[in-house]
């Protein structure tokens, strides 16, 4: 309707799915990088075959596991492995993908023809099965993990980036960028890339969240992290022959990554409403 | 005589539409053979209606569509020839200021950074420069300094105009090219954009294209008109002449159109076009016009009218352009 | 039965939003006479078209009714049920919008969207409707409607549409035509053409209209009376000659001279329009006092602490200003 009332702007600061899911993240991210002080024992080096599954109790609050290993320091030292593999894949992801969406959404033309190609066979091929394709080849290790699952799933970021811009071709900015004698190049990464950081900031942090699913899914497979080395998904993948006898050996770790995924995706839902270009407002 | 600063010679845009499997390629021949020019300092206004092409020749004008067939030349310099126009000096010639300042300017950036930007990228070096320009520019445009580093969904929908205003003219263009850039405001906000438009004309010595459907606004800033009906120019001369003596028939439905009740009984609600626009695919044969038009003879549906004299720089497409009255 | 046909008394319509409660209209009161064509004339924001909402029983949260009076032909409708509101719907009172093709249904042909209303408010067979519906094609001018009836409403031009949208809100003989900016969204010579048959139409069904349009000379010229909103309030109401000949609210008399009128340049030259100065208040920052105050050349103290009350007008009208007389 044309004569729609100017509603005053709303003031979001977010609402308590952002905070939520910003609180359990950075209990992740703060266990990860104070490890070394708050774990209680070393996670790798302090077997000990007489403390063996020992339920969880005041010694050791999330009892140990099989190798007598203290189950909560491996998993305060774990975050750091399984959250480094999901931001740094992740990374990989959204580079690749938002550079291919932003030059396929605004040359258009064959490099659009070939760049939706690739993202639709991509989006054809469980990820996963891709991953574990490229482990296959690449042999286990952090290393060839961050590799296979940075390259696996940027379609998304690639398929939203390609579909923003080529709603934003059109815009009069844009136009008048071309006009003033903006490059290409500028065009993209001044007029064209911040005006659609908001929901690739939101896809990259949902994916997140899969990345850490994927590793522990790897992982658990055998394919991820070599023991003794903790990550989230080595541990269950360790736990599998003792869920009846000990359960408390896959739980904890169970729990990690539930709350680490459930975080990442609550922020990403929380941030999609603040990124939203009307209420961020900025004043002089 | 001075030279033209933009010519159009038998510019046609066209486009294919559909494809080889449904129906068949079809062309939409959005323009079709416009010559035009526009001299230093003068305001040319073009008037038509949704798909007459006005918006088309607006983006071929800067280089923004390649024409399909024709010329334009803008000062002096061919820029859809054989060799690629040359981008950075098009920018410092030809400026554009859009239809709606909400989509026109990066809600990114703050006004500052809107103006300064292209004038480093056009190799002011000077950090002084490039900010005394700014300023300069903005107290033209009637925004005050404190709002330089505000960014757009602070502004006002008028305010906004202003800055893109600002952003058109901070390369210091010889022609400014506006497409409607009153009728996405408030009614009470225009004056002011039309009169600003107009001072910065006369303090600069711009010369600008004012794409418009509002007659009132064209009348009231325009030195000449051309009046555009499905890719086609049918009327072009002296504002006075066109609004006072217009010659073809679709001129003469236009002004009857407005509604004004000053103006009622100026022009008799025999001009008044009849039904709808046809379709640029799909136009009429010979004189496009002729399906709504009072005056329809055989000759018009059998030939196209061509764009003759019938004044001192007044000329008009239609067989009976001596006739009308 | 005497007394107007519709009678809005003292009208009010709150909006919550962020945790706190505005009145979009406020004071709202005007009457509609059998068969009389009403304009109600406003800039965006100003509340005209949810007025007109209100008067459907349309209006939905944030938005609702915050007081007043709604009479439609001596019953008070404002506290109706939804489902009294839906019979009067289409029957009594019928409405069509600004952009047809986003209140028809893309997915059904017209003529059987027409014939709905005769199949629902009149308890006629299908068959029989399709007839009434073909008939109802014709009368708003529709070529061979015979065909037309099978088309969807992507099928149709703008004007095409707009004129199924009167078809379908005139086909049960209403009592009340509410148009929310009918032409807006058409070409000015399309535009012509429809509020010719608006006014034609209505005037041999005998129904009134309650125009909704930004545009004054459209109103003002389709209308017997205008009443000008700005900001949630009527400023002025007027017969349609007056308001052009004597404007007497500075808001009025500012948007009156404040356009670029077609013929004023040949007969005075080029004048500078009259401005007004500043923007129009967004509903969180309505000033205290009269609402028009910061933007009004006559301003003293009291515009800014009282609010003024509707003064008559010696020969027929309102005006809410402090300084009238």
């Amino acid at each position: 309707m044309s004569t729609a009332i100017k509603l005053p702007r709303l003031r979001l600061k977010g609402g308590t799915s952002l905070w939520i899911g910003g609180g359990l993240v950075a209990t992740a991210v703060m266990a990860a990088v104070l490890a070394p002080w708050i774990a209680l024992t070393d996670p790798v080096m302090d077997a000990n075959l007489m403390n063996a599954e020992i339920p969880p109790g005041l010694e050791y609050p999330f009892g140990t596991d099989a190798q007598g290993r203290d189950i909560y320091s491996r998993i305060v030292y774990g975050a750091r492995i399984s959250l480094s593999v999901g931001i740094i894949s992740q990374i990989c992801n959204s580079l690749i993908g938002v550079t291919l969406g932003l030059t396929a959404g605004y040359w258009g033309g064959w490099w659009d023809d070939l760049v939706s190609g690739l993202t639709n066979l991509m989006l054809a091929i469980p990820s996963l099965v891709f991953a574990l394709a490229i482990m296959a080849i690449l042999g286990p290790g952090l290393v060839s993990l961050v590799i296979a699952l940075g390259l696996t799933s940027w379609s998304y970021s690639c398929r939203i980036a390609r579909a923003q811009v080529l709603s934003l071709k059109s815009q009069g900015y844009v136009q008048a960028a071309r006009i003033l004698g903006y490059g290409d190049l500028r065009i993209m990464f001044t007029q064209v890339l911040p005006n659609i950081l908001g929901p690739l900031i939101v896809i990259a942090t949902l994916g997140m969240g899969g990345a850490i699913l994927s590793e522990a899914a790897l992982s658990f497979l055998g394919l991820g992290i070599r023991p003794p080395f903790p990550s989230w998904g080595s541990m269950l993948s360790e736990a599998r022959d003792q869920i009846t006898t000990a359960p408390w050996l896959s739980v904890f770790p169970g729990l990690a990554i539930f709350f680490t995924v459930l975080g990442l995706n609550l922020l990403g839902d929380g941030l999609r409403d603040i990124l939203d270009p009307q209420s961020t407002t900025r004043r002089a | 005589m001075a030279e033209p600063l933009l010519s159009l010679d038998d510019l046609a845009v066209h486009f294919k539409i559909g494809n080889a499997l449904g129906g068949g390629i079809k062309t939409l021949k959005a323009v079709d053979g416009v010559t035009l020019d526009v001299k230093p300092g003068e305001c040319l206004g073009l008037v038509g209606e949704s798909g007459c092409g006005k918006s088309t020749l607006a983006l071929a004008i800067m280089g923004l569509l390649p024409p399909t067939r024709g010329t334009i030349g803008v000062d002096g310099q061919e820029i859809s020839g054989s060799k690629a126009p040359d981008r950075m000096r098009m920018a410092r010639t030809v400026q554009m200021v859009f239809q709606d300042p909400y989509a026109s300017l990066n809600p990114r950036q703050t006004v500052r950074r809107t103006l300064a930007d292209p004038l480093r990228l056009h190799g002011v070096r000077d950090k002084a420069e490039v900010e005394a320009r700014v300023m300069d520019m903005m107290a033209k445009v009637g925004l005050r300094p404190e709002q330089a580093d505000r960014y757009p969904h602070e502004f006002s929908g008028g305010q906004r105009q202003r800055i893109g205003i600002a952003r058109a003219l901070i390369l210091k263009p010889k022609l400014v090219l506006c497409d409607e850039p009153v009728s996405a405001l408030d009614v009470s906000i225009r004056a002011q954009i039309i009169n600003l438009l107009l001072e910065l004309k006369d303090e600069l010595g711009l010369a600008y294209i004012m794409i418009s459907h509002d007659l009132g606004v064209v009348e009231h800033v325009s030195d000449r008109v051309a009046v555009m009906y499905l890719g086609r120019i049918v009327e072009q001369g002296g504002w006075q002449e066109i609004f006072e003596n217009p010659r073809h028939p679709y001129t003469r439905a236009l002004i009857a159109a407005i509604p004004d009740p000053f103006h009622r009984a100026a022009i008799s609600a025999k001009a008044k076009a009849r039904g709808e626009i046809a379709s640029a695919l799909n136009p009429p044969p010979g004189c496009h016009f002729h399906p709504r038009c009072p005056l329809k003879a055989d000759i018009c549906v059998s030939q196209d009218p061509v764009l003759a004299a019938v004044a001192e720089g007044h000329r008009a497409a239609c067989h009976f352009r001596d006739r009308v009255s | 039965m005497t007394g107007p046909l519709l009678k809005v008394d003292n009208l009010r319509i709150s909006l919550a939003g962020d945790g706190a409660t505005y009145s979009a209209v406020e004071n709202v009161s005007f009457e509609i006479g059998r068969g009389e064509a009403f304009g109600l004339v406003g800039e965006s924001g100003c509340g005209k078209s949810i007025t007109a909402l209100a008067v459907m029983g349309l209006l939905r949260r944030p938005l609702s009714l915050g007081g007043g009076r709604i009479v439609l032909d001596g019953k008070e409708i404002q506290d109706a049920s939804a489902a009294e509101m839906r019979r009067l719907r289409g029957k009594r009172i019928a409405m069509i919008f600004q952009e047809p093709m986003t209140a028809l249904n893309p997915l059904s042909p017209v003529g059987k969207q027409i014939a709905e209303m005769f199949v629902l408010h009149e308890g006629m067979g299908w068959n029989e409707a399709m007839d009434r519906a073909e008939d109802a094609l014709r009368q708003v001018r529709v070529p061979s409607p015979e065909r037309r009836i099978k088309d969807y409403p992507h099928q149709l031009s703008g004007g095409m549409r707009q004129r199924v949208m009167i078809a379908i809100a005139l086909a049960c003989g209403p009592d009340l035509l509410v148009a929310d900016e009918p032409t807006t969204a058409l070409d000015v010579t399309v535009q012509a053409e429809i509020i010719d048959l608006m006014a034609e139409l209505c005037a041999a069904k005998g129904t009134a209209i309650l125009m909704i349009s930004h545009d004054l000379g459209l109103v003002a010229n389709m209308c017997k009376r205008v009443a000008v909103m700005y900001a949630g309030r009527i400023v002025e109401s007027q017969a349609a000659e007056a308001i052009f000949a004597t404007p007497s609210h500075p808001y009025t008399r500012g948007l009156v001279d404040s356009l670029p009128r077609l013929g004023e340049r040949s007969k005075r030259g080029r004048q500078r329009l009259r401005e007004i100065s500043g923007v129009v208040p967004s509903i969180a920052a309505y000033p205290a006092g009269c609402r028009f105050n910061p933007r009004c050349p006559s301003v003293t103290e009291v515009c800014r602490e009282v609010v003024p009350e509707a003064t008559p007008l010696p020969a027929e009208g309102l005006v809410r200003c402090h300084h009238h007389g």
